[in-house]
């Protein structure tokens, strides 16, 4: 067959289409994963957590997270029985060690893991200047480290204090609820390494989770929520009082 | 006609911006990266570059698939929710090569006491002891087997 | 101990540090400047003449040294001009970069070389030697200097400065709205942020003009126009009120309504920030001034005593809107958002983000003035222009 210049005005388009398609690359996460069919969260039962700190070492261990710096980290709060309002809070290095021992106190003590809380309307991927943080089709905020310039402005707007400037890469970091891990079917770092059940992976686009469905039938709380951020990090038992 | 000839220094003002605009341009289609937008106003690669990080805790499924024996037992007695990693820290390399790479002994006087030294802000259901006054410095390890904590409750292992 | 009562652990460390203050301090001279400069142009306030050029100049040095702070504070500086190439547009940083460049190519750049023209044309005529060469480039190849060239190049100037007032005034404004957007910090999200940095810059833009032109006419031993720096210092009295009186609203509405991070910022600004809010900003940055200023405006006092007290004002007003910026940005960072506790600010001193740096960046503008001055010499006397042209008619230039 003869290509005329027709057969060549055709197909010419239709190649740089797809050459397009090419250069752009397609994704690779496991063969069976599907974006769109995820919408990730987490859920955190303050009843549970008892400060053992694993979750810490462990997402510190699984992400090589530099020291000092946190994407996990566990608050002990102490709200005596007089000042319901202005609880007394610690986290010694993030608690990675846990927590010194506390015999014998009154009020209301527990602790708090906090964390990224992947928010669907995020103020933090909001306000970056080149596109280097983002929300994945399946709801986990992520940074490209390889686009981040490290103007910290993303670090400014989030009002949970959860990302920090990595010293090593020089761009902005925070909790990547494990993507690598959960795009091939394994849960967090944290989740695995929590003795009690208190941190659960959920997956809010799936019927059958039983932590959405814990979600869907239970008083449940998030950080902040007059700030609008639409935190997907959900606790359970949460005081009034947690900052 | 004659306004036109004293407004030329104009034209060549404009013509340097627009020589500098289409330098941009340019400079724009060469340099912007090819997956950019692809899923939004990020680099589309990134989602994979992030989802490839290589994994330091193989789960407690693929511990169960080579222990199946410890697992039985764990999962009869109280630390049946507690995953192997939680105590045993990261084993993804023991995982992929069982014989070369050992896991680390623990030791019970000190893993212990980090989830049960009794502290005010632990929920008061949790099991908690004083661990100086409770086993006379003795570690954990000598009445209690990690797998099946409860003295009596499951075979020895 | 650095951190007192509690902080999220990754709010300890200061994300931004002083040249994130070095750079809204320079943004805002260049903006300060430029209104000054358009009070003539546009205006037709003739009292401030003799410092229509210096303005221009002064706005140019600073807008040139601004993206430097920048540079030297981000981690992978050689990305920045992502910004330019993927800006994201919900990002007022991202946004900033092109009000900059329209500001700095179409504003500034193009309205200096309108007005210049004919000198440039003319001093490309007679210098020699790598001068000559300078010259030549900047005439663009045109050596149209006739009568209605030079009208059209005043209409276009005219026009450019109508556009240059609210391009100024966006490329001030904006920088406040990069703080004051951001919900998750109570020091900076108001919308009173965008106003009052505009007016602050204004202030320190008229304060650094008037001190530059009272400081080289005496270096260049020229006598001092005391109309045009009367007139200055009054518009720069005029502004501080209002400046002043912003920033006072906004305080006395964060005391009226005491929401849930009122405590926390005012036990702040009683202890950490203490010295350099009430002591240097409000006390000596702005209450001493507006003084000396009132002084002046009040009384019949002598020129030198004016000439003394305008230096004195202007220094003072300088410092008081630099420690303004130091109170935005370390202020904002110095309480935790649980509202629990407060941290430090550990400042370096050899450090690609210390105080060094800073310094040098803040005399850099001085530098680059001082060559632009060279280049294109703004004094309204006849002797600093090329001997071959005629010397301007009296009331002229």
């Amino acid at each position: 067959m003869n290509l005329t210049r027709r057969h060549f005005l055709i197909l010419l388009p239709a190649a740089a289409v797809a050459w397009e398609a090419v250069l752009a690359g397609t994704p690779e996460t496991s063969p069976n994963y599907a974006m769109t069919e995820h919408w990730w969260g987490m859920l955190v039962d303050i009843s549970k957590c008892i400060g053992c700190g694993n979750c810490v070492r462990a997402c510190a261990t699984e992400n090589d997270v530099p020291d000092g710096y946190f994407r996990t980290w566990v608050e002990r709060y102490h709200i005596s029985d007089y000042d319901l309002t202005n609880p007394v809070v610690d986290s010694p290095d993030g608690g990675k060690e846990g927590f010194p021992a506390m015999l014998e106190s009154g009020g209301k003590n527990f602790f708090v893991p906090k964390m990224c809380n992947h928010c669907a309307d995020s103020p933090c991927t909001q306000v970056c200047p080149v596109g280097a943080t983002f929300i994945t089709p399946d709801g986990v905020v992520l940074v490209d480290k390889k686009y981040c310039i490290g103007c910290r402005y993303c670090i400014q707007a989030c009002p949970y204090g959860c990302r920090y400037l990595n010293p090593k890469t020089q761009t902005a970091d925070k909790c990547t609820l494990c993507y690598h891990r959960i795009t091939q079917g394994l849960t967090t770092a944290c989740c695995e390494a929590c003795p009690t059940g208190a941190r659960q992976l959920a997956d809010l686009k799936n019927p059958n989770d039983p932590i959405h469905e814990f979600v869907r039938t239970h008083d449940v709380q998030v950080l902040k929520p007059y700030m609008a951020t639409g935190a997907k990090l959900f606790y359970n038992d949460l005081d009034g009082s947690v900052r | 006609m004659s306004r036109f000839k004293d407004g030329g220094h104009l034209l060549r003002v404009v013509l340097v911006f627009v020589l500098g605009a289409s330098a941009f341009l340019v400079l724009r289609a060469a340099l912007v990266p090819r997956s950019f937008g692809e899923y939004g106003h990020y680099r589309g690669n990134a989602i994979n570059e992030i989802a490839a990080q290589p994994i330091a805790f193989a789960g407690h499924q693929t511990c169960e698939t080579c222990h199946p024996d410890i697992a039985t037992v764990k999962n009869a007695g109280k630390h049946a929710g507690v995953n192997c990693e939680a105590c045993h820290g990261a084993l993804a390399k023991h995982a992929d090569s069982p014989v070369d790479v050992r896991p680390p002994t623990l030791d019970t006087a000190v893993l212990c006491v980090r989830c049960h030294q009794a502290n005010g802000a632990r929920p008061k259901s949790f099991p908690q002891v004083n661990a100086d006054e409770h086993s006379a410095g003795l570690p954990c390890g000598t009445c209690h087997q990690p797998h099946s904590p409860v003295i009596g409750a499951g075979a020895k292992q | 101990m650095p951190v007192q009562g509690y902080m999220y652990p990754n709010e300890i460390e200061l994300a931004w540090g002083i040249l994130i203050i070095v750079y809204p301090f320079i943004t805002g001279l260049v903006a300060g400047a430029f209104i000054l400069a358009s009070l003539e142009r546009v205006f037709h306030v003739q009292a401030v003449k003799p410092t229509y050029r210096l303005s221009l100049l002064t706005a140019l040095a600073f807008l040139l040294v601004a993206p430097l702070p920048l540079q030297f504070h981000l981690g992978h500086p050689e990305r920045s001009f992502e910004m330019y190439l993927t800006p994201h547009r919900t990002s007022a940083m991202a946004m900033f970069g092109f009000v900059y460049l329209w500001y700095l190519m179409v504003v500034l750049v193009l309205e200096i070389w309108l007005d210049y023209r004919r000198n440039i044309v003319l001093l490309s005529q007679s210098t020699k030697g790598l001068k000559r060469i300078a010259y030549r480039v900047l005439t663009l190849g045109s050596s149209n200097i006739s009568e209605k060239a030079l009208r059209i190049d005043d209409r276009v100037g005219y026009v450019i400065t109508i556009v240059g007032i609210p391009s100024a005034l966006l490329l001030h404004a904006y920088v406040g709205f990069i703080f004051g957007s951001v919900k998750a910090n109570p020091w900076w999200s108001s919308p009173m942020m965008p106003v009052v940095f505009l007016f602050s810059a204004m202030v320190s833009g008229i304060a650094v003009v008037m001190l530059l032109y009272m400081f080289s006419s005496w270096y260049r031993k020229r006598t001092i126009d005391m109309r045009c720096v009367d007139t200055v210092a009054r518009y720069l009295f005029y502004s501080f009120i209002i400046d002043f009186g912003l920033e006072m609203l906004d305080l006395v509405h964060r005391i009226y309504e005491a929401d849930e991070s009122f405590r926390s910022l005012d036990f702040m600004v009683h202890t950490r920030l203490y010295v350099s809010q009430v002591l240097i900003q409000i006390y000596i940055g702005t209450l001493v001034p507006i003084g000396l200023l009132a002084l002046t405006q009040l009384l019949k006092l002598s020129e030198k005593a004016r000439k003394r007290i305008y230096a004195v004002a202007g220094g003072l007003t300088l410092i008081g809107i630099f420690a303004m910026r130091w109170n935005v940005v370390i202020g904002g960072q110095l309480f935790s958002k649980s509202f629990l506790g407060y941290t430090t600010y550990k400042m370096g001193i050899v450090a690609k983000e210390g105080l060094l740096s800073a310094c040098a960046l803040m005399l850099l503008p001085f530098a680059i003035l001082w060559v632009l001055v060279k280049l294109l010499p703004p004094w309204p006397d006849a002797e600093s222009l090329s001997a071959s042209s005629p010397p301007p008619a009296p009331g002229d230039d």
